[in-house]
């Protein structure tokens, strides 16, 4: 573990949050858009736990606990919410993307448009 | 809180009982939560600020004994809060009404009340929090609910591109909330809005956290130059739920304020925030009503309006923070911008909310939104055409409606900050007044179009929806002093004041 740097999950996370980012400004399937979504969440979620690391720390359960500091617990809790609500947003943008498709036959963007203007 | 939430849930077992007592039951239930609201709004104004902690065993102990540091979630309802908490809940009242009638005939109503509920429980929980995670919860929330009502009607295509369009924003918009929460945890260690207050310093991190969720919340409330989905998502929304939509998007404004004045309130020593502010402001504005004007479908229409009104509030609060740090400025006309901006918050959605209802009421009895296709129909629908005459009349400024008193202190005010910033404002009055006379003159007047001569006024329970905002739009725009007086000016003290909202929670910690 010595040959990892400390601030590997923080790199890990920017690197999730930015080519989400470019994902969902520059992809047009819709379905794409979706999975950056999820990409994105997936880089706030870890940028999350990473934050509450301690150096030589354990999990933070008080059974049987061994001696020494404890990894932060509250942002483990955090990430839990946050995973379960952006299951059910994703869950959400998914049907909708089936509605569409069953509208317009497509899941381009650019042609699956009808709001001009 | 619980209300909005047990209704939510009870309400499809209720349906089960058949359609009369599922409406009869929403209305009790909400009824009951209005009473509730307003003898909070009450409480808040005569004792001060309310603080409810989650999982304590007294309700008011917002210190856990023995901690230094506030550890639980906690309801903190101020003056601001409870400002925007009225907004809601009037809105949604106006909204249920109208939608009594509207709904018939169409499957899924429970569901459409659940949803309806649960928007408001996310809109009410995210004007009540002090702590920033919850912020973050009720946001998702409110954002998940609005874009499923949004996409309802989902055998129209388009209703479904603008569900969608809000569910990404939103997912987005929530996300960059959430990583900018962690970096605030990773400094402080505390969640809970007061306590962030109390130990910010203002680090270049903190700076990327400001960033962060102005750029988000700027997202979610259709500022220029994120407001893409607004138009498309206001369009398609079935009529009682634009208002809330809305008022979702002016919930979030809330939520920006809280987090630039109560949060970073005394420590932003440059007008830099401010005029970003101020820009976002006259950007929407400009090109909100620019794109409104020549619109055919009268909902967009609507839409881009929205948009630029949300510029005006944007431009108050603007400049009463580019001010705050400046005490002389701050007394002569920051505090008279800050009425104005937010005093326009509660006028706008209410005569957005009643425009929205007649258009949709349009809707209703002919199925098109196209105005090269109206004519003539205000002879058929009186009431209709009073009330876009009253929302057209109070969204351009003039008296004696409430547009005017919320405009002319805009107006005032910052003309003393920069007087190009006032014509700008004043501009873009006029431009909506023209394309609102426009609509008006295309749809309402003229003669008759062959194929809606037997178009009948629509039913009762949308104009009582729909007068209950028109009463209010007239009562507000006759008593503007009163109405400044008991709650626009507490919920500006209770912004520039972030003291007392620390003091609050924090309890004798100095």
């Amino acid at each position: 573990m010595e040959s990892i740097p400390l601030n590997f999950p923080f790199l890990a996370s920017a690197l999730l949050v930015g080519v989400a980012f470019y994902i969902i400004l520059f992809k047009r399937n819709l379905i794409k858009l979706i999975m950056g979504i999820a990409m994105l969440s997936s880089g706030v979620n870890l940028f999350i736990v990473a934050l509450g690391y301690r150096a030589g720390g354990n999990a933070p359960i008080y059974t049987d606990v061994p001696p020494g500091p404890m990894v932060l617990s509250v942002p483990q809790a955090l990430t839990l919410t946050s995973i379960v609500i952006n299951v059910a947003v994703l869950a959400l943008m998914l049907t909708m993307v089936v509605h569409i498709y069953r509208h317009t036959g497509d899941i381009d963007s650019e042609k699956s448009r009808k709001l001009k203007g | 809180m619980a209300l909005p939430l047990f209704a939510a849930f009870t309400i499809p077992l209720i349906n089960r009982a058949g359609e009369k007592t599922r409406n009869i039951f929403s209305l009790v239930i909400f009824g009951l939560i209005s009473f509730l609201v307003a003898i909070l709004a009450v409480n808040v104004h005569s004792v001060g600020i309310r603080v409810y902690t989650f999982g304590a065993t007294a309700a008011q102990m917002a210190l856990p004994q023995g901690y230094m540091v506030p550890v639980r979630i906690m309801f903190e309802v101020d003056a601001m809060s409870m400002f925007m908490g009225i907004i809601v809940t009037t809105v949604t009242l106006a909204a249920l009404i109208y939608s009594l009638h509207f709904m018939k005939g169409r499957t899924g109503q429970a569901r459409f009340y659940s949803l309806m509920m649960l928007l408001y429980a996310g809109m009410m929980g995210l004007a009540f929090t002090g702590d920033m995670f919850n912020l973050f919860v009720f946001l998702e929330i409110a954002s998940i609910a609005g874009a499923a009502l949004a996409a309802y009607r989902t055998n129209m295509a388009d209703a479904i591109e603008g569900g969608f369009k809000y569910i990404v924003i939103s997912a987005v918009s929530a996300l960059l909330v959430l990583f900018a929460i962690g970096i605030l945890y990773a400094q402080y260690d505390v969640l809970s809005i007061a306590a962030l207050a109390h130990f910010m310093q203002y680090t270049p991190l903190d700076m990327i956290a400001l960033g962060l969720l102005v750029g988000a919340l700027v997202m979610k409330l259709a500022g220029v130059p994120l407001h893409m989905w607004a138009p498309d998502t206001y369009t398609v929304a079935p009529a009682g739920t634009t208002p809330m939509i809305l008022a979702a998007s002016y919930i979030s404004m809330y939520a920006l304020y809280r987090v630039t004045f109560t949060m970073y309130g005394g420590l932003i020593n440059t007008t830099a925030i401010g005029w970003v502010v101020i820009i976002i402001g006259v950007l929407s504005m400009f090109v909100g009503v620019m794109m409104a004007v020549h619109q055919t479908d009268i909902k967009r229409m609507m839409a881009y309006h929205a948009i630029s009104q949300g510029g005006y509030m944007l431009l108050g609060v603007g400049v009463c923070l580019a001010v705050i740090t400046d005490p002389v400025a701050l007394a002569s006309y920051g505090r008279d911008a800050m009425n104005g901006g937010i005093f326009h918050i509660i006028n706008h959605v209410f005569y957005k909310a009643l425009l929205f209802m007649t258009a949709e009421a349009i809707f209703f009895r002919i199925g098109t939104r196209d105005t090269n296709k109206m004519g003539g129909l205000a002879r058929n629908m009186k009431w209709t055409a009073g009330f876009y005459i009253i929302g057209a009349l109070a969204i351009s400024g003039i008296p004696p409606f409430n547009g005017f008193a919320s405009k002319l202190l805009i107006y005032e005010s910052v003309l003393k900050f920069s007087p190009v910033l006032s014509v700008i404002a004043m501009f873009v009055s006029l431009v909506t007044l023209a394309s609102f006379a426009k609509v008006f003159y295309s749809a309402f007047t003229g003669p008759p179009m062959p194929a809606y001569k037997e178009i009948k006024e629509v039913p009762k329970s949308m104009i009582i929806g729909m007068s209950i905002l028109a009463v209010l739009i007239i009562f507000f725009g006759l008593f503007p002093g009163l109405i400044v007086n008991t709650i626009v000016a507490p919920a500006t003290n209770a912004l520039i004041n972030h003291a007392s909202y620390i003091n609050a929670v924090m309890g004798a910690v100095p």
